[in-house]
């Protein structure tokens, strides 16, 4: 007999402790649950949380300067900056040591390009310098401080220098500082020039585009999910595919499609002249600005938004509604007072779909978007494939990441992350 | 404010309070779901529909509710036709099958719904959910959600919140078909003493025979879109007036033969599984007749003693004997029917039949009821 002690655990008949008996109870089975997850629980951890620590450490990481200048790195631990002198020679000698070994090495561009991130013009400096360096005998050709700013005007820049210690630290913010439109310089963070600031703008507007898509994609689908769910079955199959129509043509074709919709003398317009609704000459700019992306992206993420909401709506009962109208409720009463409110789990699961899917997405953008309408990823994707300024990228990508978590931690604060249903 | 059992029947059908006129329903214009009803309710009566699922008693309830149009015919609920007046008009009390308690709001709030459409003020509404909620003795409740209750509990919620707005009429559609047998008994008791402390009109669907019986003034019973019969529960059981009837309320033994003659008032059947046996022709008219001949369980009878001097009697054969506590339930092989149920009263000198014996067993003529083939 197992018995109840206010000061003792529960025991089985043979005292082992209830808890343990129970724990190796359920031991096999936790053990199978593990074992069927296991090929996905694998994937993931070697892929995207891989992924994710690499970007995090991209987005911080910064060895380039110290690990090709390293001798220069220490000589100028001891210069102040903010003196308005030039480094000594000490600085300028470790520094010619250092380019002829990555010259050699042809490690400079790498350096070179780096540092070129930060000001404009090093990556060339650096590439004429490290030419030259090759044939310096380190012995014989000392002192370098005047020898360097003959190859070069460059090294009688303190810019130079200043940027040079800014950016030789293991680890930056310079990322970070770049992705919201600051810099970093030997007196601290300040704001880039006036016409380097672009990716603050282009945040907002991918928040605010994709506040605007997930909005028009709620209106357009209550409706049609709404029809979904009280639709008899056999037209309910029918609208249903329907809606999944898209899901089955590429992407790109259905994007391609609204080009040819939208464009100036695309089948819209070519309407509305038809219709005599609009002059010839005033034929509407639909593409290639924020309102084409508007219209392109809520058509593509619409099935991401009805397909929720179908589910939970499908899941509330009719008599819900009858019996708000048998309590005297008009039919406006009943659905916003009654179904509404209980609609409202698939309206954020689906407004969370679509807004975390539309404010990473890149391939509509970039072709209805313009130059008006690009997202803050046409941009990353800029700087991994043609800027290749990796660490700029990953930085983006990862406050981005961190918008999308503050977003659904705020979803959770004011809705609850419990009242999300991707199903009844 | 009418009570049962005081008001007078033909008086209150003169003024009926609820009327349905030659009322036909069609969903998929081919098939009739309801097929030429016409029915009175007096003010104050709880009616029951009864039937088997498909035979069109919900389907009459939801158009009395105004969830669904009438195809044809006229719905008049007091003196005033409503087949073109919206559901919230009515101002009928409705409680649901599975109580449609809105989730979302707590007991309340549910019960205030009513009356907030109804623009009442935030003090009354405090006041009547208050009463509410007492009446139903659910007072401490008012805070927690519908799921948070037991289903007798949600029970009484939609049963309260139905009455609130004090309807003339309620509906019900099958309220207890959720619960467990023993709270199911309660709440028809329950349910009963409320409607009847409040006088209003009931209209009570289910499928149940013992909770029509039970609870009903009157049933109807449904069956292929027509009200087979209407009538008070005991003359239902005793007397139903066709077959369907007779097997769809209570425990029925039926015999299948053909009518031989009917002499005043009495049908002289011949059983296709042999022997002769004196009926109560209730739908046949002629000799020639097929007929179904049905006889309650509890009104056979195997005391020679008992049997009518000059009776037809016939043969049986015990199959099987059952203990069932407060009866016996004695199952015979009689005109080659193996399923013919008797059952005696568990009285200290009641015989108890054992399988195999060959007895003779008879029954009042009265009690045995030639009906429809």
């Amino acid at each position: 007999m197992s018995y109840t002690d206010e000061h003792r655990p529960m025991m089985t008949v043979d005292g082992t402790p209830l808890k343990k008996s129970l724990a190796i109870a359920l031991r096999r089975q936790k053990i199978r649950a593990l074992l069927l997850i296991s090929p996905l629980l694998i994937f993931v951890l070697f892929t995207l949380a891989l992924i994710f620590a690499s970007m995090l450490f991209r987005s911080v990481e910064n060895d380039i300067v110290s690990e090709i200048l390293p001798e220069t790195v220490v000589a100028l631990s001891s210069w102040d900056a903010q003196s308005g002198e030039l480094p000594d020679e000490t600085v300028y000698s470790a520094f010619a040591g250092d380019i002829q070994r990555a010259a050699k090495a042809k490690d400079h561009t790498r350096v070179g390009l780096r540092l070129n991130y930060e000001k404009s013009g090093m990556a060339s400096l650096f590439k004429k310098t490290a030419r030259k360096a090759k044939k310096w005998d380190l012995e014989a050709d000392a002192p370098f401080k005047n020898k360097l700013i003959e190859t070069h005007k460059g090294w009688a820049d303190i810019a130079v220098w200043q940027t040079l210690k800014t950016h030789s630290s293991l680890y930056t913010s310079g990322y970070f500082l770049n992705s919201i439109d600051m810099r970093k310089t030997v007196s601290g963070p300040e704001y880039q020039p006036e016409d380097r600031q672009i990716l603050v703008t282009l945040f907002k507007r991918t928040l605010i585009i994709s506040l605007v898509i997930t909005m028009s994609c709620i209106l357009l689908a209550y409706p049609v999910a709404w029809l979904l769910a009280n639709l008899p079955m056999r037209q309910a199959n029918l609208l249903m595919i329907l809606v999944l129509l898209p899901f089955w043509t590429s992407l790109l074709v259905r994007t391609s499609a609204w080009k040819v919709m939208l464009q100036q003398q695309g089948v819209i317009n070519d309407l509305l002249v038809a219709l005599g609704m609009i002059e010839e000459t005033g034929r509407l700019a639909l593409i290639n600005n924020q309102l084409g992306t508007v219209i392109a992206m809520t058509h593509i993420l619409l099935p991401f938004m009805i397909l929720p909401m179908y589910s939970v709506m499908q899941s509330i009962s009719p008599t819900y509604l009858r019996a708000a109208k048998s309590l005297g409720a008009t039919n406006w009463t009943a659905f916003w007072r009654i179904y509404f409110p209980q609609s409202v789990p698939g309206i954020g699961a689906g407004s969370i779909l679509v807004f975390i899917l539309s404010i990473g997405y890149y391939i509509t953008p970039e072709i209805v978007g313009g130059n008006k309408g690009v997202f803050i990823s046409n941009r990353i994707a800029y700087h991994i494939f043609q800027s290749m300024n990796w660490g700029l990228a990953a930085a983006l990508g990862t406050i981005l990441l961190v918008a999308v978590l503050i977003l659904y931690w705020a979803y959770d604060k004011i809705v609850g992350i419990d009242n999300v249903k991707l199903g009844g | 404010m009418v009570k049962y059992g005081e008001y007078d029947l033909a008086e209150a059908q003169a003024k009926a309070f609820v009327e349905f006129q030659r009322v036909q329903k069609s969903y998929d214009g081919e098939v009739l779901v309801v097929k030429d009803l016409s029915l009175a309710i007096p003010r104050g009566e709880f009616l029951t529909l009864l039937g088997p699922s498909g035979s069109g008693k919900t389907t009459c309830l939801m158009m009395l509710a105004g969830f669904e149009t009438a195809t044809h015919g006229d719905i008049i609920l007091d003196g005033v036709s409503i087949n073109n007046i919206a559901p919230h008009k009515r101002g009928i009390g409705m409680v649901f099958q599975n109580y449609a308690l809105f989730p979302h709001m707590t007991v309340a709030e549910n019960l205030a719904f009513p009356l907030e459409v109804r623009k009442f003020s935030k003090s009354e509404r405090d006041t009547k959910v208050k009463r509410a909620l007492e009446m139903v003795q659910m007072g401490q409740f008012g805070g927690r959600r519908p799921a948070q209750l037991s289903g007798g509990q949600q029970q009484r919620v939609a049963l309260a919140r139905a009455l609130l707005t004090n309807p003339k009429l309620v509906l019900m559609d099958e309220p207890l078909g959720a619960l467990d047998k023993q709270l199911r008994e309660h709440m028809q008791f329950e349910i009963k003493r409320i409607a009847n402390n409040l006088g209003i009109t009931v209209v009570y669907v289910t499928h149940d025979q013992t909770e029509a019986l039970t609870m009903s003034d009157r049933v109807a019973v449904f069956d292929d879109g027509r009200i087979q019969q209407l009538a008070p529960p005991d003359e239902l059981y005793e007397s139903p007036k066709n077959s369907f009837v007779a097997q769809f309320i209570g425990e029925n033994n039926t015999l299948e033969g053909i009518v031989k003659e009917i002499t005043n008032g009495v049908a002289l059947v011949q059983l296709d599984g042999g022997g002769l046996i004196d009926c109560n022709p209730v739908n046949v008219s002629k000799a020639g007749e097929r007929t179904r001949v049905s006889i309650r369980p509890e009104r056979v009878e195997f005391n020679k003693e008992r049997f009518q001097p000059g009776a037809h009697t016939l043969t049986a054969e015990v199959l099987e004997f059952i203990y069932m506590g407060d009866i016996f339930r004695t199952r015979l092989r009689v005109a080659g029917n193996d399923n013919f149920i008797v059952k005696t009263r568990n009285a200290p000198d009641q015989v108890r039949l054992v399988p195999g014996a060959k007895i003779d067993i008879g029954w009042l003529p009265s009690d045995c009821r030639a009906l429809d083939a």
